[in-house]
């Protein structure tokens, strides 16, 4: 053994080549499943056969932003596992197709605070305004720190079609063409098309906000406006009750 | 190089190992406090002051960037360049530009990349946060890097390439795939910050797990094995005890990290075959990890007094210890029963930093002790207080981990527990209370470490000054010094 292994030690071209065969096999094995993944998305549709899972909405996007830029992935996850108290404690156990559209993941690594998968229509939009600008007050034993900035700053949306065309780029359906806007609407219904246009994607973000109002000051748009729309659709899009449960076990 | 006769010209460029050396103390003191500051941020909220600069989601990043690029990067530029030329008897490729372009280009990143999380700038992926133009800077200096250290290999003055540089070579070639696949991305504009991520959900996750524990395989293992297999001898003034175990251990180590990444992502949405199979490579891969410690503490056989003698000794095989430690609990917890539990809690956080705190920064500490002084061709101003350093060490280490078990484990059992009507029976929230205590424990376990630091760069200070005075003194046989 020592005798073969001269022939590395003395020769520094062998020792790279061998190197990287060692590390490129288990990297291939691992990478391979990134292919085979795209088939174990699962297709969710709803009753009317469109894709139960879309793309951001340019606000809740915006908001998706805003969600990264402060970190909130270091102390959340977005990730519920297959068990008992998870399904008790947050809902049904994520499903692949839930994060499809997210460029970057944010399923998270540490629990510092609860998973957010789900947390979608469980508080109202003023509790949540509350609590991003002071959580002690609607959570006194809380860690989380406070965000009031939030409400301070208004929404720079001047790039979001920049930011959209990105998106694009790396497969999200926006739309620029009226080809593609056909295929959204095939796909997600007209609804959700319209929202995937890129062209219109201003007076979208911007009636998007001051319909819900979700920051409580409907002459601004601030970011609370956007952080909380992207909060409140968080696991919203898939009907559980609607499907049986054996659809998505094979997935695995 | 240039001109060759002159005795003025020095057989080895220390000049940049020692740059790369300061620089990794003054990160290793920065990125630590930043660890005490965040910990203390969760003992006590209040300290995130409402200032959004340093809330603990945009200063975590500060920290782990720090501490693995910043400390470690740069101890594992000053180490690398030092062992090559030391044992190819060879100097250093490259030309002084070449050399000042890694360090600054690395520094530059690094500070570029962590003011930018302070203001908001991320990818939002751990470990990969820099944006896509620090990336850019960072395989810039990576390829010189990669070029200087092969070249000086080239030139050996000896047949046989030793051990150590294997280790540092893999790692080098492993971190530049690893670094440019994962971060793969789309910029929003050539003029702005912000990028999208080229992958979404569950292929993003592979990737970045995939890039993530190889980060850890590779930059925080296999590198600091180069570290270990040429200090610990040199400190022990003996062999390393088993050549065939070394080879063992390199190709079997290289071969294994890079099938477990999946098992950071255990029972979420990926298909259930490529998580068996992480947990069973991670069950593999204590045996080279053990095998590689047996190695690095049975170097000392037949000396074990130095052990008792030599506090230098005492953080390299500590050091080792906790790489089995770590090593040992590290495949425990790719189990996934084991996984269901520990997942998201601190006991992750506490695994971590016996690796990160017991293994990384405990065998750099060591190696740094015996460097520096023959770096400045000096002996350490005080040996009292590298022993008191590792007693101050230990301590927060020993802190830091048990307030993570019982935090961790502690949280992971609340959780799952339910009431006789099977309802859950803890809110999330009890568990944040239950987690206050451990918490403190823990932020004083890191004040004990950063202490240590303290008292090191104080006695590297004082080494490198007595140092400079040498000379001036006029002495010729320079044996200073206490
Ligand atoms: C004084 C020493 C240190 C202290 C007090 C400290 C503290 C911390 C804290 C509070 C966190 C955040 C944990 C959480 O999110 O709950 C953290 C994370 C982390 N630290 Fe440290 N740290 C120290 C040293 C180090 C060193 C030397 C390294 C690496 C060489 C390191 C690597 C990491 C990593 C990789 C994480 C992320 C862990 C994860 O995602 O699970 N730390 N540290
Ligand atoms: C045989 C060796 C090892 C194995 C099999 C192993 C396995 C694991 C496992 C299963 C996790 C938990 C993943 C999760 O639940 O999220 C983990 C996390 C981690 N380990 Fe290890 N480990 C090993 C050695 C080490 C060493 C020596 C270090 C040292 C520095 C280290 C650093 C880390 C880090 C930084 C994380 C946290 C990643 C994150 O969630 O951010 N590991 N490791």
């Amino acid at each position: 053994m020592k005798l073969k292994h001269e022939i590395f030690e003395t020769n520094i071209g062998l020792l790279i080549i061998f190197t990287m065969i060692a590390i490129s096999i288990g990297g291939l094995v691992e990478i391979t499943p990134l292919f085979y993944i795209n088939d174990t998305v699962e297709d969710v549709r709803r009753a009317d056969g469109t894709q139960a899972v879309r793309p951001y909405t340019p606000l809740e996007q915006r908001g998706r932003d805003i969600y990264t830029r402060e970190g909130c992935y270091n102390c959340h996850s977005q990730m519920i596992r297959p068990f008992r108290d998870e399904a008790l404690r947050y809902g049904h156990y994520s499903l692949a197709a839930e994060s499809q559209y997210d460029h970057p993941f944010q399923w998270g690594s540490k629990r510092t605070g609860p998973d957010l998968a789900r947390v979608g229509g469980k508080y109202s939009d003023t509790w949540h305004v509350k609590h991003l600008v002071r959580p002690k007050s609607v959570v006194p034993e809380s860690i989380m720190p406070n965000y009031p900035w939030l409400l301070e700053n208004d929404l720079d949306y001047s790039d979001i079609q920049a930011r959209m065309e990105a998106l694009k780029k790396v497969g999200v359906p926006y739309s620029l063409t009226q080809e593609e806007y056909d295929s959204n609407v095939k796909q997600f219904g007209k609804a959700v098309a319209d929202k995937l246009d890129i062209t219109r994607a201003d007076e979208n973000l911007v009636s998007e906000a001051q319909d819900n109002n979700r920051d409580g000051i409907p002459s601004r748009i601030t970011e609370m406006d956007a952080l909380v729309a992207y909060l409140q659709m968080l696991g919203t899009l898939i009907d559980f009750k609607a499907h049986d449960e054996h659809e998505f076990i094979k997935a695995r | 190089m240039a001109h060759s006769s002159a005795g003025s010209v020095e057989q080895y460029n220390y000049d940049i190992v020692k740059k790369f050396a300061i620089a990794s103390l003054i990160w290793g003191i920065a990125g630590m406090f930043t660890g005490v500051w965040l910990a203390s941020e969760l003992a006590w909220p209040f300290l995130n002051f409402d200032i959004a600069q340093i809330t603990f989601g945009r200063l975590r990043p500060v920290h782990t960037s720090g501490v693995i690029f910043g400390f470690g990067g740069n101890a594992l530029f000053a180490t690398s360049f030092y062992v090559v030329q030391r044992t190819c008897q060879a100097r250093l490729a490259g030309s002084r530009n070449a050399h000042y372009f890694m360090f600054y280009g690395w520094n530059g990143a690094l500070i570029i990349a962590g003011i930018g999380y302070m203001m908001g700038i991320t990818q939002a992926r751990e470990y990969a946060e820099p944006e896509w133009y620090v990336d850019i800077m960072i395989t810039l200096v990576w390829l010189v890097y990669f070029w200087v250290f092969v070249t000086t290999i080239t030139r050996r003055n000896q047949p046989h390439i030793y051990v150590a540089n294997w280790f540092y070579m893999a790692f080098i070639l492993a971190t530049a795939i690893l670094h440019i696949f994962n971060n793969l991305a789309v910029p929003v504009s050539f003029t702005g910050a912000k990028s999208y991520s080229l992958f979404a959900g569950a292929q993003d996750a592979m990737t970045q797990w995939w890039y993530g524990h190889n980060a850890v395989g590779f930059f925080l293992t296999a590198a600091f094995l180069g570290m270990m297999y040429y200090f610990v001898p040199k400190q022990a003034g003996r062999p390393v005890y088993s050549y065939r175990l070394s080879i063992v251990h390199f190709w079997a180590l290289g071969f294994m990290y890079m099938w477990v990444g999946t098992h950071h992502l255990h029972w979420t949405a990926i298909p259930d075959w490529t998580s068996s199979l992480a947990a069973v490579f991670s069950i593999l891969l204590l045996m080279p990890s053990w095998g590689g410690m047996i190695n690095g503490i049975m170097t000392l056989s037949g000396a074990w007094d130095k052990l008792r003698t030599d506090p230098i000794m005492m953080f390299m095989i500590t050091a080792l210890s906790f790489y089995g430690m770590s090593t040992f609990e590290g495949p425990m917890m790719a189990l996934k029963e084991v996984n269901a539990l520990s997942h998201y809690t601190d006991w992750t956080v506490g695994h971590v930093h016996s690796g990160a705190l017991g293994w990384v920064a405990l065998i750099t500490i060591g190696s740094f002790y015996h460097m520096i002084p023959k770096l400045w061709n000096t002996e350490l101003y005080s040996m009292r207080l590298v022993k008191l350093h590792f007693f101050v060490a230990t301590l927060g280490i020993i802190l830091y981990i048990t307030a993570m078990w019982s935090s961790g484990i502690g949280q992971g059992m609340m959780l799952r527990e339910f009431d006789e009507y099977g309802n859950l029976a803890n809110t999330f929230i009890s568990t944040v209370t239950f987690m206050h205590a451990p918490l403190v424990a823990r932020a004083i376990g890191g004040m004990f470490f950063v202490s240590g630091m303290l008292l090191m760069a104080f006695n590297i200070y004082m080494t490198i000054r007595n140092a400079k005075r040498e000379p001036a003194v006029g002495s010729v046989a320079q044996t200073v010094n206490a």
